[in-house]
């Protein structure tokens, strides 16, 4: 089909349905719909690591960002009650400043961005490094430091949430 | 590459009528159960037994008076109820159910699609099933119907995690897989994963319980406190929907307990039939007599869950959240910690 294979076109639609549900995220009025757009959003994501061969990362995405955290997002936007008629509506200079800083950090990327075509990428692994088997094997065996490390941050996080969540300390 | 397609959209369609049938009788059944326990006849009028009771309940859902509100974001609440049952299904592409038939020279597993990250994407899509729940709430535009919905999600979000735990004992005990059908076919060697995980199973089964938005866990659509719960302001078929897919949620949630803890298709001295009735392997027989066996431990556990439901008073929500977080989840990570000494014991961990 006009010279693509299979894959390229899955990679075209995903990355086009990716780009405009993210888009949509910012253009929407309605906070919830917002939310929403950006679960959407992590779907086309983690189709995108299904075409990559990364199905443990894909469906950890899933249950993980879309399953959890956002869930946590609604939560907060459903009891806030937030809608058109009590969203605070912003001064004309705001507007203008937040447009002129999202301006900067786009030329800041397409700068940085600018070269990237011309670097050969070397392929470094084997393509069934996202299975769930080398997954584990490389990260048990020639990460297990940087691995033990992350998961005392992130016990850490959870005692510091913990702390805050909590009404009087003790 | 056709015949794959054929034998997939067949298992599909197979799986998918079968789901559906098996929760439109589990409303019948659960009626007779409930009449069996207290004594009285149950539905008795619409066929024999009252076996023709599901389809009147349906034409009832179909032709009664559809009410949108006017004041709710009319998308989000028709796709709701869609949302729910689609996730509800989902899950039930993972259920191997039964031994591979063989047809010519190739196998044929009766299974939609052996994901090799099964247990993980049970549990994405567990945690999805949320969506719909919580949309219908939201879009509905009543405060009933948001703090049923709210209700419904925290307590399906805090089951999760002493259900993920019980699950990593569970593939420790299985050999480190996270796929459906080899977790099952371990069993078919050794025991049932019952004898090694029996305080896991508990927690697997309480969780599944809470999770699926079963009594004593319904809470999310407490009669006396939230009039309907999330589903307050649907009507006819959408109500039907919510109410279905409540029922396909129980019918996959005890497949995959009769799978992952109870053998699934295996059953004892199940080798020892096959060969006194003369049966090779990749015979359909076998396949049949498998899938009989998957099947009956399966309806077993939709038993259990409705002889819970009337034997079992409603929780009150900070009993709910104080069972979940304060008791389920510690004794996960015991059960854990206990499942890795004696695995390690039983030589199957090498560190």
């Amino acid at each position: 089909m006009l010279g693509y294979t299979i894959t390229q076109w899955l990679f075209g639609i995903i990355s086009f349905l990716s780009i405009m549900f993210a888009l949509m995220v910012v253009f929407t009025r309605n906070p919830i719909n917002s939310v929403l757009y950006l679960v959407l959003t992590f779907f086309c994501i983690a189709a995108h690591y299904l075409l990559l061969n990364a199905q443990f990362l894909a469906v950890v995405h899933i249950a993980v960002y879309a399953g959890a955290i956002m869930v946590l997002f609604l939560f907060v936007i459903m009891l806030m009650n937030l809608n058109q008629d009590s969203e605070p509506q912003k001064t004309m200079a705001s507007k203008l400043i937040a447009g002129i800083i999202g301006g900067l950090l786009l030329v800041v990327l397409v700068g940085a961005l600018k070269g990237t075509e011309q670097i050969q990428l070397s392929q470094s692994g084997h393509s069934e490094i996202g299975l769930v088997k080398n997954l584990g094997r490389v990260l048990f065996h020639e990460y297990l430091f940087p691995f033990e490390i992350v998961s005392i941050l992130l016990l850490s996080a959870l005692v510091g949430a913990i702390m805050i969540g909590k009404k009087e300390i003790k | 590459m056709l015949e794959f397609i054929i034998y997939k959209s067949i298992i599909c369609t197979i799986i998918f009528v079968v789901s559906l049938g098996i929760a439109a009788y589990s409303t019948w059944w659960e009626r007779k159960f409930a009449g069996l326990l207290q004594d009285r006849w149950g539905p008795s009028r619409a066929g024999i037994w009252g076996l023709l009771q599901p389809l009147a309940d349906g034409g009832k859902m179909l032709f009664k008076e559809e009410i949108i509100p006017n004041v709710s974001n009319k998308f989000l609440f028709v796709l709701a109820p869609a949302l729910f049952i689609v996730t509800a299904i989902m899950a039930g592409v993972l259920i191997p159910w039964g031994p591979s038939v063989k047809i010519g020279e190739t196998f044929y597993a009766l299974q939609v699609s052996d994901i090799n990250v099964g247990v993980i994407f049970l549990l994405g899509v567990t945690s999805i099933g949320v969506y719909g729940i919580m949309i219908g709430g939201w879009a509905s535009n009543n405060k009933y119907s948001l703090l049923g919905a709210i209700r419904a999600s925290a307590q399906m979000i805090s089951y999760e995690l002493a259900m993920g735990i019980a699950l990593i004992a569970l593939i420790i005990t299985a050999g480190g897989t996270l796929s459906f059908s080899e977790i099952v076919a371990a069993q078919d060697k050794g025991v049932a994963n019952i004898v090694w995980q029996p305080l896991g199973f508990i927690i697997f089964f309480i969780c599944a319980l809470a999770e699926t938005n079963r009594a004593p866990f319904d809470l999310a659509e407490c009669e006396t406190e939230l009039v309907g719960g999330y589903h307050t302001e649907y009507s006819a078929f959408k109500l039907g929907l919510f109410l279905f897919a409540e029922y396909i949620n129980m019918f996959v949630s005890s497949a995959v307990m009769a799978g992952f803890y109870f053998g699934g298709y295996n059953f004892p001295f199940a080798h020892e039939l096959y060969q006194a009735m003369g049966l090779q392997e990749g015979s359909w027989i076998i396949s049949l007599i498998g899938f009989g066996a998957y099947f009956t431990k399966t309806l077993i556990f939709i038993s259990v869950f409705m002889w819970i439901r009337w034997t079992i008073p409603r929780f009150r929500y900070d009993q709910l959240m104080n069972l979940g977080w304060k008791s389920l989840l510690p004794l996960s990570l015991l059960n854990l910690l206990i499942t890795v000494v004696v695995e390690y014991f039983r030589g199957n961990i090498n560190l």
